[in-house]
């Protein structure tokens, strides 16, 4: 184990894995001689050359759409798309290409392909970049759409979505870079795609969270307990596959539940797990199923304003506290 | 400019007032400040002020009146001025009221209220205003869980009381629901009344005459409520003694950082601990609304019983939840005074929605307090006391408080109230709690 | 190329027009579902190209890829039975008309999205570079329309920054759908566009497959010789509608009478004649073999089973991962089981 940022954790899995598989190359805007926008790909330049660390103009389409076609030919690219903000300008080929190629040729088509990109907002960059949008790619079959909320989860999952055969989305939440945690150095250390986690245990709420949120859940959590009440943290990882084991298997011992998310409350990610809780474990529910989410406006570039429309500790203390009826 | 003077809303929950008397009579000459009547409500008998200078010119309400509140009771003009009764007239219409005795001018309130009601309602999150007024098919509100765990025990939940949001019955209610089944007849063994000592007659020689004295307004107001509470209002009672060691001795390691004017007492700390207490439970901070309401109030507001002259007056914290101990001492300190001094004001003694009497400074050992109506209990707390406690098998002398909580059985039971009395040991018992 | 060569050339391209001629009866007939694009007129592009191109250069192409299938080597059988939907098809009837690949082929496929697969091309192409499969071409065919999109740009400006070797194959069949090139396009030579990203280009007539041929095989050459991508704009033209139900309201029946003249398929019939390649009377033991081969493909595709309820859910990943909602009546029908 070693302490480590998170974008250490999200480099030091890059890199591993280039080391480890020489078809493995990173594809992006930046990534190269800039060394990232976000700093992840630093070095990786000089280590490995400009074959493997390919700066690439700004163009998503292209990005995306090239990965997918150099995937086709077996490798595994890794293509960085500087936020997900920009991936609406690739859509189509995540969600139209991506997503479906391996189905709609009856398998003959393998995307071994990561796409990473960094989501959320709370660094004043307006409402175009500050967007949590993750719920809309986890729409998608075909498409794996994984997020880790702690540096560790970060390593495992990249690793393992880099060596899957499908199409991962990779979401970073861009403040969370700098979390430090404990962090296995194998060089095999993988954590399964599309598994939940419980990251703290408890038996009065569950309190369901992924990426960001999984640390101000555990920050709620802490402040909870001081009041007497012990919640239980399940991060989701993935939002597809998404597991919902442990989030179903916690729920049935404490009763009730609170869902964080960075993004928007309507159709997101709350709207998802809360309906599986009613579906699968209806005659367990104590209280309704809480959610907190971004309050619903674009995101505004004033500090104050852009914070307020964000979810925050409090709040998923105070539906905590409304959910277990403290 | 003739101004219409009308019926003060002294508190959040008040709706009307009892015009006791007149100060100002008509022809009076009325400075901005002086009092010119005396107001009764539910609550005490406060003095309305004038926020107007001129002449008393007309009293719209006689003494005796129950008046909504904004009802306008009085008409103050310009000196000289003679306002026509046409003009008082649209004054009053003006001001959306009717003169004289327009008792229940509800009719024409409550769409007003009604309007606004939904207007915040717009406000606040659709899945509460989603959820239906009335109480689903069946007749009881009760969550997945709750049924099944009835159906699974029998139990029928009629019998239940809800303690989840409009009542609704969880899983909590039922356990404590059987637990109640369980060890039912043990509720006899209580109210075991403490026998008073008889005082030792003797003879002086000289017996004096029964004496008639009138009741003070205070008096008679404290009479009527608690004859209300006592006889309407269901009590029962928990006691529960505390640790209070960490307690004083963070109390007295605060006092030697404050100055003598800000020092804090027990009763300060009481008054937080109870206040967050109550919101993890609202249901102890509530009030009958109807005989099929219960109203739990958003505001933690502790009324602070204070001996006066004649009687007591309960002055309020408002939001004691949010407010540092050092700042609720403040309030205690500063509004006793004015009670006891006479000098009360209105927001002083209105809004409570929760009570603590305190006798410990009597060296009282345990005791039970007569709730303070509407509100669904109160806190009777005694005096800190060293005495002998045995801890892990050891005699040694421990700091302990004795606290007795009444509470209105139409609104709670006893196994919330014992719950509520343990998290307030949490609080009492680790102090560290109170400021985090 | 020998006489066979030229024979089993002339016969691809029978076959592709009677599967095609067969492909819009069953639609009629309600036998093929959803979308369908003829290919019938542009034959000579794909057979040409087809014939040309080494095993190692990969093929894809947009939705109008039934030729484009069968030229790359896919049984006709197939190739219908996936028209039809059926287990034996080449995508197990879950592709349809326009999702037509085989990977052992190197025929990367129908792509439904207008030009979006111009930038997966280049990512293919991207892919041989890496893996230093140096003779590699990948051949990346799109409609005239599919011009005016941004993955066009996309694609071609990566595949010049990175020097890939692409052949571009603007397959002009001078309409977007119902709109003429010259109401679409800012230029009226679509070749003119690589011009802005520095790229070589041409344009070629496409009617006749041997000057297909010659053409094609000249530029793949030379991408094999210097590298990077080369834009091709072939002329061509379609028969049919843009699709079946296409009221082709846009042109003249005149204009399609004329281009019909100089059908493909007539035109290679008369070189074949005249060079004295093969006789009128073989070429016609050819069109009723390619007759036989179509009405086999029907019969077979018609007999090939539906793809069972399980196909559902195949393939959605590669690797295991639950099936996370099987719809209501599945669902159900599981519950009762």
């Amino acid at each position: 184990m070693a302490r480590m940022t998170m974008r250490e954790a999200i480099s030091r899995a890059l890199w591993e894995e280039m080391e480890r598989d020489e078809s493995v190359f990173i594809m992006g805007e930046e990534v190269g001689v800039w060394g990232g926008t976000y700093a992840v790909t630093k070095g990786f330049y000089d280590h490995f050359g400009p074959d493997r660390v390919k700066d690439t103009p700004i163009a998503e389409t292209a990005i995306v759409g090239g990965a997918i076609g150099a995937a086709l030919t077996g490798l595994r690219p890794v293509a960085e798309l500087m936020t997900i903000n920009f991936a609406f300008v690739a859509m189509d080929h995540i969600v139209n290409e991506a997503a479906k190629l391996h189905y709609m040729f009856a398998g003959q088509f393998k995307l071994p392909l990561v796409i990473r990109a960094t989501s959320g907002g709370g660094r004043q960059l307006g409402a175009t970049h500050s967007q949590t949008p993750d719920a809309i790619f986890a729409h998608f079959p075909g498409l794996k759409v994984v997020s880790p909320g702690t540096p560790a989860d970060a390593k495992g999952l990249l690793k393992s979505a880099i060596r899957s055969d499908d199409p991962v989305l990779f979401i970073e939440n861009a403040t969370l870079y700098q979390v430090k945690g404990e962090v296995p150095e194998d060089k095999d250390y993988l954590e399964p795609l599309g598994k939940s986690k419980v990251q703290r245990e408890g038996d009065d709420v569950t309190i369901v969270a992924y990426s960001k949120m999984v640390q101000a859940a555990l920050q709620a959590a802490d402040m909870l307990a001081e009041d007497g009440i012990e919640a239980e943290v399940v991060d989701l990882r993935s939002l597809r596959p998404l597991d919902m084991d442990p989030v179903i298997a916690s729920f049935k011992r404490t009763n009730r539940a609170v869902v964080a998310e960075e993004g928007w409350r309507s159709f997101g990610v709350g709207s998802e797990v809360s309906a599986r809780i009613y579906e699968l474990a209806f005659d367990y529910v104590d209280a309704p199923v809480k959610r907190v989410a971004q309050a619903e406006v674009p995101l505004p570039y004033n500090a104050d304003l852009e914070q307020l429309a964000l979810p925050q500790v409090e709040d998923i203390y105070l539906a905590a506290k409304e959910v277990v009826y403290g | 400019m003739a101004e219409l003077v009308t019926m003060p809303k002294l508190g959040f929950d008040m709706a009307e007032g009892t015009l006791v008397r007149w100060v100002k009579a008509e022809g009076d000459t009325v400075e901005k400040g002086d009092v010119i009547a005396e107001i009764e409500t539910d609550k005490a008998t406060v003095e309305v002020e004038s926020s107007f200078a001129g002449v008393m010119f007309k009293h719209l309400a006689e003494e005796g009146e129950d008046l909504p509140v904004n009802t306008p009771i009085a008409v103050v003009a310009d000196e000289g001025e003679k306002p026509s009764e046409d003009e008082i007239e649209s004054l009053v219409s003006a001001a959306g009221g009717k003169t004289k005795k327009a008792k229940a001018p509800k009719a024409e309130k409550e769409p007003e209220s009604e309007e606004k009601k939904s207007e915040v309602e717009a406000d606040a999150a659709p899945a509460e205003k989603d959820e239906p007024d009335v109480a689903p098919a069946g007749g009881v509100r009760s969550s997945p869980l709750a049924r099944r765990i009835a159906s699974d025990k029998d139990v029928d939940l009629s019998d239940v009381q809800g303690s989840g949001p409009r009542g609704r019955i969880v899983k909590k209610d039922i356990e404590a629901y059987l637990d109640s089944m369980r060890s039912e007849g043990r509720e006899e063994e209580a109210e075991a009344v403490g026998r008073a000592l008889q005082p030792i007659a003797f003879s002086t020689g000289e017996i004096p005459e029964d004496q008639v004295v009138a009741m003070s307004r205070l008096r008679q107001a404290i009479s009527r409520r608690m004859q209300d509470s006592n006889q309407n209002f269901p009590h029962f009672y928990l006691t529960r003694e505390y640790k209070t060691g960490a307690l004083m001795q963070m109390r007295k390691d605060i006092n030697a950082l404050l100055p003598e004017a800000d020092k804090v007492s027990v009763n300060d700390f009481i008054i937080k601990a109870v206040a967050l207490a109550l919101r993890q439970y609202p249901n102890l901070n509530a009030r009958i609304e109807d005989d099929s309401h219960i109203r739990r109030f958003g505001q933690v507001n502790i009324g602070v019983a204070v001996a006066v002259e004649g009687g007591l007056m309960t002055v309020v914290v408002e939001n004691a939840d949010q407010k540092p101990i050092r700042l609720i001492g403040r309030e205690v300190r500063e509004m006793a005074e004015r009670a006891r001094e006479g000098k009360v004001r209105n927001e002083d003694i209105m809004g409570s929605t929760f009570s603590i009497s305190n006798l410990g400074m009597f060296g009282i050992d345990e005791f039970a307090a007569i709730i303070n109506p509407p509100e669904a209990a109160i806190l009777a707390v005694s005096a800190v006391q060293d005495k002998p406690v045995v801890e892990d098998g050891e005699l040694k002398v421990g700091s302990r408080m004795k606290a007795t909580l009444s509470a209105d059985h139409r609104v709670t039971d006893g196994a919330e109230a014992a719950e509520f009395m343990q998290v307030l040991a949490n609080y009492l018992e680790e102090p560290m709690r109170l400021f985090l | 190329m020998d006489k066979k060569d030229y024979l089993s050339l002339y016969q691809e391209m029978v076959v592709i027009r009677r599967i095609e001629e067969r492909s819009a009866e069953l639609y009629q007939r309600g036998k093929i579902g959803g979308f369908l694009h003829l290919y019938i007129g542009q034959e000579a592009v794909c057979a040409g190209i087809g014939s040309v191109r080494q095993a190692q250069d990969r093929i894809i192409t947009a939705y109008r890829d039934h030729g484009w299938a069968i030229s790359a080597g896919i049984d006709p059988k197939i190739v219908m039975a996936e028209l039809l939907g059926k287990q034996d098809g080449c995508s197990r009837g879950k592709g349809g008309s326009m999702h037509m690949a085989d990977v052992d082929l190197n025929f990367w496929g129908g792509h439904a999205i207008v030009g979006a697969h111009i930038p997966i091309a280049a990512g293919l192409a991207l892919g041989d570079v890496y893996q230093k499969n140096d003779e590699a071409v990948t051949i990346c065919m799109f409609g005239d329309g599919a011009t005016n999109i941004g993955f066009f740009h996309e694609g071609l400006n990566l595949s010049k920054v990175w020097n890939l070797p692409v052949l571009w194959v603007c397959e002009n069949n001078q309409y977007g759908m119902g709109t003429s090139v010259g109401r679409a396009s800012a230029v009226s030579e679509i070749r003119q566009k690589a011009e802005g990203y520095g790229m070589r280009n041409e344009r070629i007539e496409g009617m006749d497959v041997m000057n297909v041929r010659k053409d094609v095989s000249r530029v793949l050459d030379t991408i094999r010789k210097e590298g990077g991508p080369y834009l091709l704009e072939i002329m061509t033209y379609r028969y049919r509608g843009h699709s079946m139900g296409d009221p082709e309201r846009y042109r003249a029946k005149e204009e399609v009478k004329k281009w019909e003249e100089e059908d493909p398929i007539g035109i290679f019939r008369r070189y074949l004649v005249a060079e004295k390649i093969a006789t009128e009377a073989e070429l016609d033991t050819q069109d009723d073999e390619a007759e036989k081969i179509t009405e086999e493909a029907v019969q077979f595709a018609e007999a090939s089973p539906n793809p069972g309820k399980d196909e559902l859910f195949e393939h959605i990943y590669v690797e295991p991962t639950p099936i996370e909602y099987r719809g209501y009546k599945l669902e159900k029908e599981s519950e009762e089981n």
